[in-house]
């Protein structure tokens, strides 16, 4: 009976007792569910246009805050150590297209993605080498992001906002407009809706693969340095962040493999909700749940929609 | 010349089905097995084996290649064989060796060996459990359920105090078991019993493979992982197909992770058992050669064994182990993307390919 009422009402009443806690937390979820969505965005460009499952996604986050951070640590002003960061992702996109997606066109799925494994590991490997393994701080003033943060207080409680976080999901937002406005009203955005409904047509009706992969990778690279400022800024840069990044593969099946809409609601969906059932249940069963809460709702969410909330609907013929 | 079927000629059908039709490829496997015992002579008397010394050859080289290889066997009949694709084998060979050390506490006086095969069994029952998603989904999606096994097994086996018998370490501390009096287990156990111990285990798990393999189980899968829509038209149950393959792939991970902490490691922490594990693991199939035997043996030589010579080799020449090591990240997923490029069938098909060429040897046309 004391179980039940752990697990049923007292988390509930916990949160209309403490009002400002619950908003404390569910603002938390948010966040982290922005930097859930953002990773995605890079999956779910990629797997888009190339029909390849990137699993490098989450270590470029780390390569690319890595080589801003590295590149400030040289000398480099802030603004420059952004833009040099974003020449190094433009230079591992065109290398990836040319010394790996090229030679690899048209073979199975499932070869693509386990070279993208490869990938993770030269460029986990190439990062220790180059920048060490320590984890280092983001130079979160240097490139003019606020620190400190507002107070709220809604009856009497007091619910904080750190103004780094509102900097994360206005950029994170804008980032994501540009993305749609790309994708829907420029000639290249065109060219890359068209690869990714039928490789051959696109072809056929003479837009270049190769150039439209490095664009789409070159896109993916600046969602990951976005994102490995953001997350940077709120922790450290260091490479257990690629383990982190691995909660968008839930947050693409919560989403769907191919939707943009889908990435981010399923990001905020994964965030909030281990944020809330880590802090009203995780104490039940000994905490740290984060770990695999994601996880495990999107199996659960799998056995009844296996194409996921957004997803085109799985057609399989013999 | 010397490696052809030619003047070899069967007389029954027992014959025509052996395992290794070719006498030369028999003569190959008695030397291997020759091989194998001399290994043993030579740790038994403390000679260097290859140039090395035989405690670190033996400790750091050969336990290691021949349990993991197991572990790639097992992630083979999965991946290979039945067609899906598993991150979450570093947790399985956790889930036998913490039902390992649970059965050897609850009964020490049962021989360590019928406990290493129980686990095997545990680890079965929590694979299959956790291969249920896979009767819905596939390919990635599955890729998502079995890291979700991962993470979630690798919290239990760091919270649940139960599983590592409320040790302060929070660590597996593994007892000291004998077999015919001799220890193979724990501090003071002998290197050359626990060698014939993984060896006979290797041995007998590769023979249990190979025929499953061989027979209508193993078609099933094989039929499942090349067009599962088209293998359920033609009557293959895909339920007992892909949970078959959960379970027996599972069932050699936790025999391998129970022989990896009882026999090799000696004391184990959540952090044997990681993601990072699962990736080497689903590596030396890559590498071997999907859905092949012969390649997990040698996917899992090649990678447990080229970071340590490269190690070595960058020690002679001066570099510090750190960069080496990350120079061997670098080389291993070069090397992973060569091999997908070039050839994606992996070192077995090479093997195949350079058989091949001997046969015709030295007259190619």
């Amino acid at each position: 009976m004391e179980l039940l009422y752990s697990i049923f009402i007292g988390p509930f009443v916990e949160m209309w007792d403490l009002p400002d806690f619950f908003i404390q937390v569910l603002w938390e979820g948010f966040v982290s569910g922005v930097l859930y969505s953002l990773i995605a965005l890079g999956f779910v460009l990629i797997f888009k246009a190339s029909g390849v499952f990137n699993f490098a996604q989450g270590i470029m986050v780390v390569f690319a805050a890595l080589s801003m951070v590295g590149m400030y640590e040289l000398g480099v002003p802030g603004w420059l150590s952004v833009i040099l960061a974003l020449g190094i992702m433009y230079a591992l996109a065109w290398s990836v297209e040319r010394w790996v997606m090229r030679p690899l066109v048209g073979q199975e799925d499932i070869i693509l993605f386990m070279a993208t494994i490869g990938l993770t590991f030269m460029l986990i490997g190439g990062g220790q080498a180059i920048f060490g393994g320590e984890p280092k701080a983001m130079i979160t003033s240097e490139i003019g992001l606020p620190s400190g943060d507002y107070v709220w207080e809604p009856g009497g409680g007091i619910v904080i906002f750190q103004k780094l976080d509102i900097a994360a999901t206005v950029i994170a937002g804008l980032l994501i407009a540009g993305l749609a406005f790309f994708f829907s009203y420029t000639k290249i955005g065109r060219a890359l809706r068209a690869v990714a409904d039928d490789h051959q047509a696109a072809v056929s009706v003479g837009i270049g693969l190769n150039q439209i992969w490095v664009v789409v990778w070159f896109a993916a690279g600046i969602v990951a340095l976005v994102t490995g400022i953001m997350w940077g800024a709120k922790s450290d840069v260091s490479f257990a962040l690629q383990i982190v990044a691995l909660k968008a593969l839930p947050v693409l099946v919560l989403g769907g493999f191919t939707s943009i809409p889908g990435a981010i609601v399923g990001g905020l969906i994964i965030g909030i909700g281990e944020k809330l059932f880590e802090i009203y249940w995780g104490g039940l069963i000994g905490g740290g749940t984060e770990s695999w809460f994601a996880f495990i709702i999107a199996l659960v969410f799998l056995l009844f929609r296996p194409q996921g909330l957004f997803g085109d609907k799985i057609i399989e013929r013999v | 010349m010397f490696y052809r079927e030619a003047g070899q000629f069967k007389t029954t059908y027992a014959k025509d089905l052996q395992a290794f039709p070719l006498t030369q490829d028999k003569i190959g496997m008695y030397i291997w097995g020759i091989i194998a015992l001399v290994v043993a002579v030579f740790a038994w008397n403390d000679w260097g084996i290859l140039g090395m010394e035989s405690g670190f050859a033996m400790k750091a080289i050969i336990l290691p290649t021949l349990i993991f290889t197991i572990t790639a066997l097992g992630l083979n009949i999965l991946v290979g064989f039945a067609g899906q694709i598993s991150l979450g084998t570093g947790a399985f060979m956790g889930v036998g060796a913490y039902a390992c050390l649970k059965l050897t506490t609850w009964f020490p006086d049962v021989s360590i060996l019928i406990h290493f095969i129980l686990s095997g069994f545990v680890a079965a029952i929590v694979g299959v459990f956790f291969g249920l998603p896979s009767l819905r989904i596939k390919g990635f999606y599955l890729v998502v359920a079995t890291l979700g096994a991962q993470f979630f097994l690798e919290w239990a086996f760091g919270r649940v105090a139960w599983l590592y018998n409320y040790a302060d370490s929070g660590a597996i501390e593994v007892p000291t078991r004998t077999l015919f009096g001799v220890p193979v287990t724990g501090a003071s156990a002998d290197v050359v019993a626990q060698y014939l111990v993984v060896l006979g285990f290797l041995a007998v798990m590769t023979w249990v493979a190979s025929n499953i393999i061989r027979g209508h189980i193993g078609r099933s899968w094989m039929m499942i992982r090349d067009m599962d829509i088209a293998a359920e038209l033609i009557g293959v149950r895909p339920m007992w197909a892909k949970l078959s393959a959960f379970a027996v792939s599972s069932f050699y991970c936790g025999v391998s992770g129970a022989l990896m902490v009882f026999i090799w490691l000696g004391a184990a922490e959540v952090e044997s058992f990681d993601i990072n594990h699962s990736f080497l693991y689903l590596f030396m199939v890559i590498i071997g050669g999907l859905g092949s035997i012969i390649g997990s043996y040698m996917g899992a030589a090649f990678i447990w064994i080229f970071p340590i010579a490269l190690k070595e080799i960058g020690k002679g020449f001066g570099f510090n182990a750190t960069l080496m090591e990350n120079i061997s990240l670098v080389a291993i997923g070069v090397m992973i993307v060569i091999i997908l490029i070039k050839e994606p069938h992996g070192l077995a098909r090479l093997w195949q390919v350079s058989k091949q060429k001997l046969r015709l040897w030295p007259f190619p046309h």
